[in-house]
């Protein structure tokens, strides 16, 4: 293949990838953003979603765009209920310790993974992308599906924005971000905000694995790749920055996407580790993030 | 009796009556426990104890769960027959994950903890390879059903056998000679990148340039992937055949995604039935696979062929003429390896028998009873054709299934020898020391 069609196809990839990181690893910077908390269960959450999309779209009979378009929906709320009773169960019992909620998450993590393989079964199963319509460039083929997770994910990523910069709630959060106990003085009640942005940064994660598992299947053990790149984005961009964490992820998931389509998926994965220990190295605070106070 | 400290005071050291009473009824249910007078009763009446280690979980998942089945079907059949040597088989489950270190110590536990007298049933080469230290360790005879090379290249040890599948590196001499006549004379390869693959990677291409035919280009795919399409660029304009063998859960997105990057519009595929196995050929998305041609070990489809043997067969491990469970028409099953368990279940009846093999005292016998086996016939013991075995490499050599697919089902055409397969022993298990 000459070089131009093989570039578009790898950036094509990239653009996937990216878009379904920015979502995920969104979720994993707010909650750690607003709340402190390492989330380790985040990719848990990301293969419930995944995994209930599953599930929602082989109930619904018919046409597979109405499956799918209901667990877009279902899907997302399931695992933001479950999150927050997760929150209130564990985290909040903690009192947000940094280091005990990492080990709690961890926790989260193995049992989350575990019921899903008691209950899902070990099998990877597919669902019906809602419609397979197939783009003939004229050097290949391109899924039509996977494009449109591209323009999926972006309205997704400019409707958090808006939640955050433009309303209420996200005033709230950002108080909360910036300085819990001044907004808690202000009567902000920080703890129904942890509550919530906990919920929220699963939901984003089980929004973007709603939007792949048409093209990767459903299996109990996917969380893991993207809980990896998720850290590595989140390290990257800064973490708290909702804008460091789409370049971050932009920029993770075309590099991964060119690199792997020219050298060696292993050389992508090597090099976005190198990346991160050189950010680590120079700016421990991420591209976009500030210093802590 | 009584000293100072009281260490011979019985009422000191808090041993009463009825604590003395408490542990005689314990030693009493022990001996009226299921199981403890029969064992120590008489060995002959006890069951043969077959370690099973199967891929419950992992990336294997789909094959352990027929590969349970077809055990379970194979483990009735001969029970209702009378046993082995008059005693009934049972067999003894435990998941290795599809991962090699867990598998080592699934063998550790059955020699240790079950005291099973074989373990028997692993497929993914890469845990056959990892647990075949710790069965020639524990002496444990170790018959796998796993189509590598890995036995019969003779780097294993003498207590590993596979007498009910043939290996990659036959099955590949054998249908080179119709690839290069039927397929094309320029392959590209698209493997897993671990130990199985491998087996494709170093043998096809000699196999090939036998037949005048070349690999032009070899593409290597780690087992966990589950974006496939950023490979398809290295296949080479000039293709004339894609050869592809995938494994893993996520066979039907590779297969779904050459086919949106290729269209109708494409080279020949010759493929190993791996890259779908336990995967519905009408899912939507494959309707580009029509026409092209599967490696099948034992026919998924029925066929109108199919011996009465193997008709019992299928009806025994509940698969219907599309070779999915009867009942479940979604639940498509790993017909084309799974056939292996049954087979070799057979053949270690037979080297049991041959042996008159009463427990684990004799695993030493049992090796060398399966070593002078030589030839296995057709029949309802051997559904999915003849077969002979090398004692020396510990291998079987049978015959290999083409199929093509046609209106949404595989139809067999062509059937290899068993002669097409053979090729010289690499070594000797039966000089290393038992």
């Amino acid at each position: 293949m000459h070089f131009g069609p093989h570039l578009l196809l790898a950036a094509l990839e990239g653009l996937v990838t990216s878009a379904v990181l920015a979502l995920t690893a969104l979720g994993l910077s707010l909650v750690f953003g607003v709340m402190r908390v390492v989330n380790v269960a985040h990719g848990e959450f990301f293969m419930l979603g995944a995994v209930l999309a599953w599930a929602i779209s082989t109930a619904i009979s018919g046409h597979p765009a109405l499956g799918f378009l209901t667990a877009l929906v279902l899907a997302p709320l399931i695992v933001g209920l479950i999150a927050l009773v997760a929150e209130r169960l564990v985290l909040r019992r903690l009192n947000y310790n940094p280091e005990a909620t990492i080990v709690a998450t961890i926790g989260m993590l193995y049992i989350i993974q575990q019921l899903a393989l008691t209950f899902y079964g070990p099998e990877a199963r597919p669902v019906e992308p809602p419609f397979s319509h197939r783009i003939l460039l004229p050097w290949f083929g391109y899924s039509g599906y996977k494009l449109s997770i591209i323009a999926a994910s972006a309205l997704l990523l400019l409707a958090t924005w808006f939640v955050l910069t433009r309303t209420k709630i996200g005033l709230v959060m950002r108080a909360t971000q910036y300085d819990s106990e001044t907004a808690q003085a202000f009567g902000i009640p920080v703890d129904r905000v942890y509550a919530g942005v906990f919920a929220l940064g699963a939901m984003l994660a089980a929004v973007a694995a709603v939007l792949i598992v048409p093209i990767s299947q459903a299996h109990y053990l996917m969380g893991q790749d993207p809980l990896l790149l998720s850290f590595i984005v989140v390290i990257i961009g800064g973490l708290g920055s909702l804008r460091g964490t789409v370049v971050a992820a932009v920029l993770i998931g075309l590099s991964d996407g060119i690199i792997s389509v020219f050298f060696s998926p292993t050389l992508a994965k090597i090099i976005a580790t190198m990346l991160v220990a050189m950010v680590l190295v120079f700016r421990p605070h991420g591209l976009f993030g500030t210093a802590s106070r | 009796m009584t000293d100072k400290n009281g260490f011979f005071d019985l009422s000191k050291t808090g041993l009463t009556r009825r604590t003395a009473l408490k542990g005689l009824a314990a030693g009493a249910g022990l001996a009226v426990a299921p199981g403890f007078v029969r064992y120590s009763q008489a060995q002959s009446s006890a069951p043969i104890k077959i370690g099973f280690q199967s891929h419950r979980t992992g990336i294997g998942a789909a094959y352990g769960r027929w590969y349970e089945r077809t055990t379970a079907a194979a483990v009735k059949a001969i029970n209702e027959a009378g046993g082995i040597n008059g005693r009934p088989v049972e067999v003894i489950i435990e998941d290795d994950g599809t991962d090699p270190g867990r598998g080592a110590e699934v063998v550790g536990k059955f020699a240790t903890q079950h005291k099973t007298d074989i373990v028997f049933g692993t497929l993914f080469s890469h845990v056959v390879i990892g647990s075949a230290p710790a069965a020639g360790e524990a002496k444990m005879p170790y018959f796998v059903v796993s189509e590598g090379h890995h036995v019969a290249s003779t780097k294993l040890n003498r207590y590993v056998f596979q007498p009910g599948i043939t290996d990659v590196k036959s099955q590949i001499q054998a249908m080179a000679p119709w690839i290069a006549a039927n397929a094309g004379k320029k392959v590209t390869q698209i493997f897993p990148d671990f130990a199985f693959g491998y087996d494709h990677r170093d043998y096809l291409p000699p196999a090939l340039k036998a037949q005048g035919a070349e690999v032009i280009a070899q593409i290597a795919i780690p087992p966990t992937e589950s974006s496939f399409t950023k490979y398809f660029p290295q296949i080479p304009a000039e293709t004339e055949v894609i050869y592809h063998v995938m494994v893993g859960p996520a066979v039907l997105t590779f297969v779904k995604e050459l086919g949106e990057f290729y269209g109708s519009n494409r080279p020949q595929l010759f493929g190993f039935i791996d890259s779908l196995e336990a995967t519905d050929i009408n899912s939507p998305g494959l309707e580009f696979l029509d026409g092209s041609h599967f490696w099948e070990g034992s026919p998924r489809y029925a066929q109108p062929s199919d011996s009465a043997a193997q008709k019992a067969y299928r009806a025994a491990v509940g698969i219907d003429d599309n070779g999915a469970a009867v009942g479940d028409p979604k639940d498509v099953s790993t017909a084309a390896h799974m056939f292996g368990c049954w087979e070799t279940l057979y053949v270690v009846k037979k080297a049991m028998e041959d042996a008159g093999y009463k427990g684990p005292e004799d695993r030493a016998k049992l090796v060398e009873a399966t070593e002078a086996l030589t030839e296995f016939a057709e029949g309802p013991e051997h559904p999915q054709g003849p077969k002979t075995f090398n004692g020396k490499i510990h291998q079987c050599f049978g015959i290999q299934n083409i199929s093509k697919v046609e209106g949404g089902r595989l139809n067999v055409v062509h059937k290899t020898k068993i002669e097409d397969g053979l090729y010289e022993p690499e070594g000797d298990y039966t000089s290393q020391a038992l």
